[in-house]
């Protein structure tokens, strides 16, 4: 059972300050002082959540981090199905990040569709030391003969490639004339640049505005029919179908979705967005900068969308619609509706399970807030909440619109921070990544993955939502936390010993 | 509407609904400009063929799905075999990011490792700033006995030199003088997993033996009647590590596990996580240097490694991950021909029982053919047991083997009349296999979790023998060494045979007068 329901307010504060200051106390002076302003306690009213963020991680703390390599590879580009994603560079990188995001997609894998294929130029020694271009440019020919359905080529470069001066843009070009034109995408998304993920998502996208975008001929015929209904769904990966989940919705109330970004998401998607009437936009940390240009560039508004929990999804319905004219207006409120009874059933099943828990949650992109309104949806209370890779304008929404005064924030939480604040906040739920899954749940805390979503999935949408509901109450509920502690370990209660 | 509040409907039931196929057909259709299907399908029909084959196999330059990870996940897999060791590992902090994921999906278990964070700014000035500090605050926060230091690809190309960096970390105090910070250069650029397996190793020993970089006198050796054992970098490290000290124990020998793991890797849940938990003592890593002999399950992932120990003068001997009769005879032989401790007769008798159930079950494997990939070691010890139940291990590949590997393979097929038609393929990959299971087919694949996606496009059965496997759970707890780990396996293929022949027999009234009740 928590500790915060026992409490008011100003003692959730007092105990969060006194927590903050006793897990800084670990750190030589240095790193305390760095630390201290990355951690703080929501004050209401606040425009931001007051940390400090997007700053370099500090060495030798376990920062639950990844890289450039990690935010373009990994988020952006590997997702996009039709084309290859060469991993540039030694093996690693590839293999680790093979197949690992759960990115849905249809399609004949190997032949017109390799999101879940390791491609890599394998470096060795020699290439280290004599460049690696040559070898990169005999590997699109060599894909161009074994897979000649893709329909473009991306270069992810790992790290060496920016240390040792190699030209992957010159290789590009002129393997892209070799191709008549074909899409070829260098992309520096080394994993030493930036402090995180969110530089990566940054360059990948840079890299469709400049070789996507740009090398698009405006004189071509269009290559579909243009609606006044164009919509394109930005920044959702398709986790267990999330995008799908989606799209769903966003078609049942009179849009056309003409591209995913980049969950499912194929190259002809990718350029046909600058026709789209609106981008909307889910997670705003990866994909608000080529949302912002194809503003700026070709006039597509973006707005930014909840379809976590039906509370949200049907405030994102109607802020979507009111871009729109009265049709659509009336298919949002015709989808809240037609989805509501299903909704009340959810909720009347999980709600009196999950009523009145407590979460602790440190994700990455949108999730430390959005998944915010689900839970309280289900009468959940987060209670904790942080970002991997967050910038402030992610804690100014989260400040803004989603946490509670009180609520303990931590910026790119070391191990030792996050373990320590569970261990004294107990919540009745953690949901991080991997790497912290077995870490609470050796400490007998229930714990749900929520980049993976635990391999299960979709949670966006109304069907996700069903989803969501009856994994959190898999999660806290399941009888095996209640046998964590060996029956004869267990401390009797005071009560009892009193009795005897 | 798709979703049920009653009956929830997963991902793998969701979208088959008559709505979302509608969905994905016309975004499909409309948007995704998408291939011919007649094209999509004489292209897939193409790549099964030799002439593709042929065309696959003649590439120089490009690397499809391989079978082997870089030099700092083995040298963090090391690492953590140490009492209460953290991994530090000096480059790019995402690497440490995927080497704990990776391990945290195979094991399901937490993994425990630090990065030195370094950035745009160490990649022009170096990582000294970043060793200096990181080492101070693992040292600081986490209280490891010892912090064991490896390298990223990024350390490696700048130059960065550790011996340099931890002195003068030591210098400034980041930790004590006399603080153990052992380390290994570790690119990714060379070797594999395995190579910084055997780095590392081979550092941490240099480190205890040879005078701690420079800081304090050389060990000299005392020999005893001790045998150390390494395991190398192991999928099933929990079981077996603890099956040999389970047979060790049996035959009285007197041992130390070098990298001892199996217990940071297999920790209760009872409401207490433990960053630690077993491992080699550091002692025991010092005191190792007197041991009489060294052993290693695994030749290609101690090659550095057992030099520098036959160095200080013990007998060194290395095996090839041993599986099955015939290999677990020659290594416990050889242990008891070392350690002067006969073989008890409790270990006679699980011989005799492994041997009763291969010949209660051989008539089901013999002949059948198999396709493996794997680390080269597993690879031999998998071919080996097979050999001696009569099947025929066809294709052998290890994307990090090499000529002395393929030679040792070839020579097995050689001592077996089932090795007659086997092939072996060294630094070839998954997509190599594909081609293979096409144009040369067999009855079995056994492989990680990866050979899933050659079950699904060649129809060959999956057998998860190998590392990682992240989509079925605990088999990391199962030994493969010993005769029992024998039984294991034997048992794993089994199952898999009988579970196809159940699958292949189940149609009513078509196939099912085969659907036996007893086989």
């Amino acid at each position: 059972m928590s500790l915060a329901k026992t409490e008011s307010v100003a003692e959730i504060k007092a105990r969060n300050k006194e927590l903050i200051n006793e897990v800084l106390k670990v750190y030589p002076e240095k790193t305390a002082k760095r630390r201290a302003k990355h951690l703080n306690v929501h004050e209401a009213g606040k425009s931001d959540c007051g940390v400090k963020s997007n700053l370099k991680s500090i060495p030798g703390v376990m920062t639950i981090r990844g890289c450039a390599y990690a935010g373009s590879k990994g988020v952006v580009w590997g997702p996009i199905k039709d084309m290859i994603h060469i991993s540039h560079g030694p093996v690693g990188c590839g293999q680790y990040s093979w197949a690992a995001r759960r990115n849905y997609y249809i399609g004949t894998t190997g032949i017109d569709t390799f999101v879940t294929m390791q491609f890599t130029s394998d470096f060795q020694e020699k290439d280290i030391v004599f460049g690696g271009d040559k070898k990169l440019a005999k590997i699109m020919d060599e894909i161009q003969v074994l897979f000649p359905l893709n329909n473009g080529i991306t270069v992810q470069s790992e790290c060496p490639i920016g240390l040792i001066g190699d030209d992957i843009e010159a290789v590009s070009k002129q393997k892209s004339k070799e191709y008549d034109g074909k899409t070829i995408v260098p992309v520096r998304c080394e994993g030493f640049r930036g402090v995180s993920q969110s530089l990566g998502h940054h360059i990948a996208n840079d890299a469709i505005r400049d070789w996507v975008f740009e090398k698009m001929d405006p004189n071509a015929p269009p290559k579909f029919e243009s609606t006044p209904y164009d919509i394109a769904i930005i920044g959702d990966y398709n986790i267990g179908g999330d995008a799908w989940a989606s799209r769903i919705i966003l078609e049942e109330m009179g849009l056309r979705v003409i591209a995913q970004w980049s969950g499912d998401g194929s190259l002809a998607e990718l350029e046909a967005t600058p026709k789209a009437k609106l981008n909307v936009l889910h997670c705003y940390r990866s994909m608000n900068y080529i949302s912002r240009h194809m503003e700026e560039k070709y006039g597509v508004p973006w707005c930014e969308y909840n379809f976590f929990g039906p509370s949200k999804i049907a405030e994102s319905l109607r802020k979507i619609a009111s871009y729109f004219d009265d049709k659509i207006k009336e298919g949002a409120e015709r989808v809240i509706a037609r989805y509501q009874p299903l909704m009340d059933a959810i909720i009347a099943k999980y709600r009196p399970r999950l009523e009145g828990k407590t979460v602790m949650l440190f994700v990455g992109g949108l999730r430390p807030r959005h998944v915010i309104g689900a839970y309280e949806d289900l009468g959940m209370e987060v209670v904790g909440t942080g970002y991997e890779f967050g910038h402030n304008d992610d804690y100014q929404r989260t400040a803004q619109h989603y946490v509670k005064d009180g609520t303990l924030i931590y910026d790119d939480v070391t191990g030792y921070e996050f373990e320590k604040f569970v261990e004294k906040i107990q919540p009745d739920l953690v949901g991080s990544g991997i790497k912290e899954k077995y870490v609470f749940q050796k400490m007998g805390v229930p714990f749900r993955q929520m980049h993976s979503w635990d391999y299960s999935g979709p949670y966006h949408g109304y069907d996700g939502f069903a989803i969501f509901a009856r994994d959190m109450d898999m999660a806290i509920n399941a009888p095996i936390w209640k046998m964590a502690k060996a029956p004869w370990k267990q401390t009797p209660a005071p009560a009892l010993l009193a009795a005897e | 509407m798709t979703q049920n509040a009653d009956h929830v409907l997963d991902h793998f039931e969701l979208f088959r609904g008559p709505e979302y196929q509608q969905m994905l057909a016309n975004k499909k259709k409309l948007f995704e400009n998408p291939r011919d299907p007649a094209e999509v399908e004489r292209i897939r029909e193409w790549a099964k063929t030799p002439e593709y084959k042929e065309l696959n196999f003649a590439r120089e330059a490009l690397t499809v799905n391989p079978a082997k990870a870089c030099q700092p996940l083995g040298a963090v897999f090391a690492a953590v075999g140490f009492e209460e060791t953290i991994p530090f590992v000096h480059g790019s902090q995402g690497c440490v990011a995927y080497y704990r994921s990776h391990f945290s999906r195979h094991f399901k278990e937490p993994s425990s490792c630090v990065s030195s964070s370094m950035t745009e700014d160490a990649a022009v000035f170096g990582g000294l700033n970043n060793m200096i500090d990181g080492l101070a605050n693992t040292y600081n926060m986490y209280k490891p006995k010892m912090i064991s230091v490896s390298t990223t690809c990024m350390a490696e190309v700048i130059g960065d030199d550790l011996n340099a960096f931890i002195k003068t970390s030591k210098e400034k105090g980041s930790v004590p003088q006399d603080y153990d910070v052992p380390f290994a250069h570790t690119p990714a650029f060379v070797g594999s997993h395995i190579t910084g397996y055997d780095n590392v190793m081979k550092g941490i020993f240099a480190h205890f033996w040879d005078g701690k970089a420079g800081t304090a006198p050389k060990l000299e050796r005392v020999p005893n009647e001790k045998i150390n054992f390494i395991g190398g970098f192991d999928g099933y490290t929990v079981g077996n590590i603890r099956e040999i000290k389970r047979l060790f124990g049996l035959m009285g020998v007197e041992y130390t596990i070098l990298a001892d793991n199996s217990d940071v890797w297999d920790t209760p849940t009872d409401g207490e996580f433990r960053m630690y938990d077993g491992g080699t003592t550091l002692e025991e890593a010092a005191n190792a240097v007197h041991a009489k002999a060294t052993i290693s399950m695994q030749e290609y992932c101690t090659e550095k490694t057992l030099p520098l120990i036959a160095d200080h003068g013990q007998e060194v001997l290395a095996f090839n991950h041993p599986i099955g009769v015939t290999a677990t005879d020659k290594f416990l032989m050889e242990v008891s021909r070392i350690t002067g401790k006969p073989i008890p007769e409790t270990i006679a008798r699980e011989r005799g029982r492994f041997v009763d159930a291969v010949a209660d079950s051989s008539a089901h494997i013999h002949g059948k053919k198999f396709a493996i990939y794997g680390d080269p070691d597993l690879c031999l010890g998998l071919a080996g047991f097979l050999l001696e139940l009569g099947a025929e291990p066809t294709h052998v590949l290890a994307t990090n083997g090499g000529k002395g590997w393929e030679k040792k393979v070839q020579a097995l097929f050689d001592s077996s009349p089932f090795g007659k038609n086997c092939n072996v393929y060294p630094g070839k990959d998954l997509w190599h296999m594909r081609s293979l299971l096409f144009t040369d087919p067999v009855d079995f694949l056994i492989g990680n979790t990866y050979g899933k996606y050659l079950e699904r496009d060649t129809g060959t059965p999956l057998i998860r023998i190998g590392f990682p496997v992240f989509d079925r759970h605990h088999h990391h707890r199962y030994p493969v060494w010993g005769y029992q780990g024998g039984m294991n396996v034997l048992v794993w293929i089994l199952d898999k045979i009988f579970d196809e022949i159940d699958k292949n027999t189940i149609v009513p009234a078509k196939s099912d007068y085969s659907f036996d009740i007893i086989r």
